[in-house]
């Protein structure tokens, strides 16, 4: 059991190099279990490339990650999938050519024990469809079940895409910027979702419209160039001068 | 889907069933057999977007274990064809290790390299006998009952073999699993993020592609009553490359199409003072120029333009077709 005090997922001295440039230099992140965290901060800060770290799509360069007490600093990708830590992309990540059901199926397909059948015809995928269309309900998709998914609209790619993270059931949720490139609607739509999510879930989110951070988030960490700015709740980031001049202040990305 | 496939497989298999009364069988049983290597490497180029180019290596040792299970152990041809189907398979299971994991011009240029190196053991190793092959087969009887002696029977035991291959290949791309290799295909990344470990899925697509073309090569040395080291060349490997891409990338029956083109032409050319090379470049150059999506995947288009259609911008055809042309 994960007690309030250790964090469920925890980053010690993080850091990323590229060719003599630090992504993300010396970090420290903790985020308890049942929280939502949000990570902000100005483009080019490094909030993607810690996603890439903690879900282990780069190797750091230093520093080590825990998640539920297991050390994954070295462990394989799709590994730490499995472990419950799920991740959706920046850029919408979707199966194109398949339909968005099918998108849905493939994320059902493995923790049912049907990813390896091979011997028998696709059919023997249609038990999982009742589940698939309650995801698809779930983020207002249930229209779209036969359409090709790269055919799809940008806010519905991202809806279909957090539909088919959540269908692995994780444990914890890394969200890049959910709502980046939607419409006001669909911000709320995905608002009320995570929020729904986070209710039995861990969550990590990067995004920049701070009226969702605000609304959502227990705890903020602001990055800048690779490092942590400062870390609080909503009104103590806010009253951060020094967030005000890096970020909030200024022309603040929303 | 499958009913798409329902009218050109009969079809095909009607003619396949009357065509002895115009060509010789053992012509027949030469392209039935370059058509079941085609698939083979297209379930791989086609399904994963995994371009081998060192499939003869498995196409060459079919032919060389059934040679030798044929022609010195006496084992049943049926059994013999499942030997070569075996060792075929566990030289996939090796090579695919050691390939799966490189992308792109990588992995071509692995199982190049792999494929070379199996040549060169089976010109050194005594049982192969060297250029002279293996000689002296004597098929028997399929199953106890065919007799292989006779060509027309020999005939359809190898188209029934074939398509119940065929049959195999359609029932892999089309399971559960074939569905996680569609999505490998599409984004890996994603696939990942999901949990699926995308070396072990192109590794078993692999075996099975090698188990497939140790088939072809075993119904070939098996009918032919000879294996030589023509089989594993790297000519041969590059001959399948040719054959699926004059048929067409990403369709079911592509292979078929590409293998009977080429295997047709070649046995045209030979009989012709034409020099054979030559022509078949040139054929292989305007096809891949007048349909991108080879031969059987143009024709599927044309008759799907003709019928209401789907999507076409980024199907899976010409997003195979693209990643080759890249
Ligand atoms: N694979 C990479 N190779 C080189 N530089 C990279 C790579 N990924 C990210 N970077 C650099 O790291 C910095 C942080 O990028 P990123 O994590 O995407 O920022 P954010 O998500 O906060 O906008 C940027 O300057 C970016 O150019
Ligand atoms: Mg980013």
């Amino acid at each position: 059991m994960t007690s309030s005090q250790t964090a469920f997922l925890q980053a010690r001295g993080l850091t990323r190099e590229f060719r003599g440039f630090y992504a993300v230099k010396d970090l420290d992140l903790d985020i308890r279990a049942g929280q939502v965290h949000a990570l902000i901060g100005p483009n080019g800060a490094g909030k993607t490339t810690v996603f890439n770290l903690l879900t282990r799509v780069l190797d750091c360069t230093e520093g080590q990650i825990r998640f539920d007490g297991e050390d994954i600093t070295r462990m394989a990708t799709h590994r730490v999938a499995r472990l419950g830590l799920v991740r959706s992309f920046q850029i919408s990540s979707v199966f194109p050519a398949l339909s968005v059901l099918e998108n849905i199926r493939v994320a059902l397909q493995r923790p049912n024990g049907l990813g390896m059948t091979w011997w028998r015809s696709r059919s023997a995928l249609d038990r999982l469809d009742e589940r698939a269309h309650a995801l698809l309900l779930d983020v207002q998709l249930g229209d779209f079940a036969h359409s090709r998914a790269g055919d799809l609209p940008y806010g519905r790619k991202r809806a279909l895409e957090i539909a088919t993270t959540l269908a692995l059931e994780p444990r914890m949720l890394l969200l890049d910027e959910p709502m980046a490139g939607m419409g006001t609607e669909d911000v709320v739509h995905v608002t009320e979702l995570v929020r729904r999510v986070a209710r039995s879930r861990t969550v990590l989110m990067v995004e920049h419209n701070l009226k969702a951070v605000a609304e959502l988030s227990d705890r903020i960490t602001v990055l800048a160039r690779g490092e942590k700015l400062a870390e609080g709740t909503y009104d103590e980031i806010r009253a951060d001068a020094e967030v005000r001049r890096a970020y909030l202040g200024g022309t603040a990305h929303a | 889907m499958l009913r798409s496939h329902v009218l050109p497989v009969l079809a095909l298999l009607v003619l396949l069933c009357i065509a002895p009364l115009v060509f010789y069988p053992i012509f027949l049983i030469k392209l039935l057999c370059f058509a079941l290597f085609a698939a083979a490497f297209h379930l791989l180029l086609g399904y994963v977007g995994l371009l081998s180019f060192g499939h003869a290596a498995f196409f060459g040792t079919g032919a060389y274990m059934c040679a030798q299970a044929l022609a010195r152990w006496n084992l049943a041809p049926e059994l013999a064809l499942l030997f070569a189907v075996a060792v075929s398979a566990a030289l996939g299971a090796v090579i695919g290790f050691l390939a799966v994991r490189r992308q792109g011009i990588y992995f071509a240029m692995i199982t190049l390299a792999l494929g070379q190196m199996v040549y060169f053991i089976y010109l050194q190793a005594p049982f192969t006998g060297g250029e002279d092959g293996i000689r002296g087969i004597t098929p028997g009887h399929f199953l106890g009952v065919v007799d292989l002696s006779n060509p027309l029977a020999l005939y359809f035991t190898v188209l029934a073999v074939t398509t119940l291959a065929f049959a195999l290949v359609w029932r892999i791309v089309q399971s559960p699993f074939g569905m996680i290799l569609e999505a490998i295909r599409e984004n890996e990344p994603r696939a990942i993020s999901l949990g699926y470990n995308p070396t072990l899925y192109k590794l078993a697509a692999f075996t099975f592609s090698a188990a497939l073309a140790g088939l072809a090569g075993g119904l070939k040395a098996m009918s032919f009553q000879i294996a030589t080291l023509v089989d594993v060349t790297w000519q041969m490997s590059g001959e399948v490359v040719l054959m699926t891409l004059v048929g067409g990338i990403g369709t079911f029956l592509g292979p078929v199409v590409g293998a009977f083109i080429i295997g047709g032409l070649e046995q045209y050319l030979a009989q012709s003072a034409l020099p054979a090379p030559v022509i078949l470049g040139a054929a292989f150059i305007l096809c891949v120029m007048l349909f991108r999506k080879g031969v059987a995947g143009t024709a599927k288009s044309l008759l799907q333009n003709r019928a209401p259609k789907r999507s076409t911008p980024d199907n899976p055809e010409t997003q195979a077709t693209n990643r080759i042309v890249k």
